[in-house]
């Protein structure tokens, strides 16, 4: 390709299969307590 | 859907519902700028009219480069996550999982944009968690955490340094009970900073997996709002503390949590200031309050703000030893879409708990009578009122539902909402925009980190 770069592929998709566990952290206790970000965060379920 | 921006000279475009995110030139940046939906297999007869700063050739070219991208799953995809029917019901039967514990409803400064109105959340009467009532919230916490190993654990307040007989306590009590529950405890406290000496910091340093330290940023910005109870300055004070508790630290996590308002709408020199002062995880966040409060941003605000995190982002590409909380974002290694779905989980999966025992659905809810859920004595626990915030998620909350930064977000927060709304459903749109900013930002700075930005707009 000569006028895009893909910087990331389609991980959402992929992550549904795996996901759901429910043991990651809150996400509100991680620093902020302000606000929800989630994008900053652990998986705990090391595929 | 796909959204695409410029952010820091870099045009991107994010697929949002494969998470896909692609840097683009010019051309294909300007092709998909026009386009409201999927791709045709031929470029359509009246785009070379808009492009004709191109030749056909050159569109045809980003085009199929384009159309590759949306063969391959990776521009255009729909979200078929969830059958929309079912996202109301989706975390009905999540288990308790995180604490946020109000071991002191007191504090020795006097903040003065303090949600928790300097210690007391506006009860009046300032007060310490005793030690039973901290045992009893880990044993509502092991037994509504069902099958949960990971639990949560925030020492927050007031200041939860003024009853550090209690911390301990509990902090012993739960990891008593790891063993026979299966339970893993994670304990963070969340501190100003005026009461740590060796001692504490020490025992911080062993017991605590997280520790968010509060302090602004500059002395006269830290100082303006962060004061003594005699109305002086904290940050002398503070920052030494802090110092050498991260000192300490090794490689636990801490991060340097400060706040900001109208009045340092140059934030951005705040963050640096803290950075330099030898600490390299950064929060600064912006502050919230009624919109009868003078520091509270003003609509006209916000076009600085954003041009702000824009400013910001360009500095912390000079350096690599700062970690600016709201810009660090995994693409490719971050939590499961189901997670991104649901949010903080706020009277559901987590709660806040009173030295009285009372229980609400987080920190900033406290002291609103109006959303208590129960209390750990009589055993009350408002299910009803639970499942209101349960049933909230990205398809849940209208405005998120068509929002790109949705997967990132995970759809706002509750109390800001309220306040600023009325409604807990409805997302403070002021904090929005600052959120997609933000977000941007971020993922411009890892297209620049990984090289990919040469070619620019
Ligand atoms: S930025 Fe606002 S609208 Fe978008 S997902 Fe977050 S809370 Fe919802
Ligand atoms: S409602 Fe807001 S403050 Fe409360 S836990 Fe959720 S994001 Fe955090």
């Amino acid at each position: 390709m000569t006028h895009i770069q893909t910087l990331n592929g389609a991980t959402l998709k992929q992550s549904a299969a795996h996901g759901g566990c429910g043991e990651c952290q809150t996400s509100c206790q991680s620093a902020c307590k302000t606000s929800c970000t989630v994008a900053n965060q652990k998986c705990e379920n090391k595929k | 859907m796909v959204h695409t921006f410029v952010c820091l000279g870099v045009p991107v475009a994010v697929d949002v519902n494969s998470g896909a995110v692609h840097v683009l030139d010019k051309t294909a940046y300007d092709v998909l700028t026009l386009l409201d939906g999927p791709l045709a297999d031929t470029c359509p007869q009246e785009l070379y009219g808009k492009l004709s700063q191109y030749t056909p050739e050159v569109v045809d070219e980003a085009w199929a480069e384009l159309l590759e991208l949306q063969k391959n799953g990776l521009l255009f995809t729909e979200d078929n996550y969830i059958d929309p029917a079912a996202a109301t019901l989706m975390q009905q039967d999540a288990p308790i999982k995180a604490l946020c514990l109000h071991v002191s409803h007191d504090c020795n400064l006097r903040c003065q944009y303090c949600f928790a109105s300097t210690g007391d959340f506006g009860t009046g009467h300032r007060m310490t968690m005793d030690v039973e009532t901290a045992k009893k919230a880990i044993d509502f916490v092991i037994e509504r955490s069902g099958s949960r190993r990971n639990i949560e654990v925030d020492f927050f307040g007031g200041e939860p340094l003024m009853a550090m007989d209690t911390v301990k306590a509990t902090v012993e009590y739960a990891r008593s009970l790891e063993k026979e529950h299966n339970k893993n405890f994670r304990f963070t406290i969340t501190t100003n900073g005026v009461l740590l000496n060796d001692e504490n910091i020490e025992y911080i340093n062993r017991e605590m997996s997280n520790a968010v330290l509060s302090l602004d940023g500059r002395p006269e910005v830290n100082d303006r709002m962060r004061k003594t109870v005699a109305g002086g300055g904290s940050y002398d004070v503070i920052l030494p503390r802090f110092q050498k508790l991260v000192e300490g630290r090794g490689e636990k996590d801490y991060y340097l949590r400060g706040t900001f308002t109208r009045y340092n709408a140059d934030f951005a020199a705040d963050v640096l200031h803290i950075a330099d002062q030898g600490f390299r995880h950064v929060s600064v966040e912006p502050v919230v309050g009624g919109p009868d409060c003078d520091y509270t941003f003003r609509e006209e605000d916000l076009p600085g703000i954003l041009e702000e995190y824009e400013r910001l982002a360009a500095e912390l590409l000079k350096r690599d030893d700062v970690n600016f909380f709201h810009f660090n974002v995994d693409l490719s290694q971050g939590p499961c879409v189901i997670k991104r779905m649901r949010g903080c989980g706020a009277g559901c999966e987590y709660v806040a708990i009173t030295p009285e025992g009372d229980i609400y659905p987080c920190h900033q809810f406290v002291g609103n009578e109006s959303y208590k859920l129960g209390n750990l004595y009589d055993g009350t626990f408002d299910m009803e009122l639970s499942r209101n915030f349960a049933g909230l998620n990205i398809y849940t909350r209208p405005d998120c539902k068509d929002c790109w930064a949705r997967f990132y977000c995970s759809g706002g927060c509750s109390a800001s909402n309220l306040l600023v709304n009325g409604d807990i459903k409805k997302p403070n749109r002021f904090g929005c925009n600052m959120q997609r900013k933000r977000l941007e930002c971020a993922i411009a700075m890892r297209a620049i980190r990984a090289g990919m930005a040469e070619e620019r707009v």
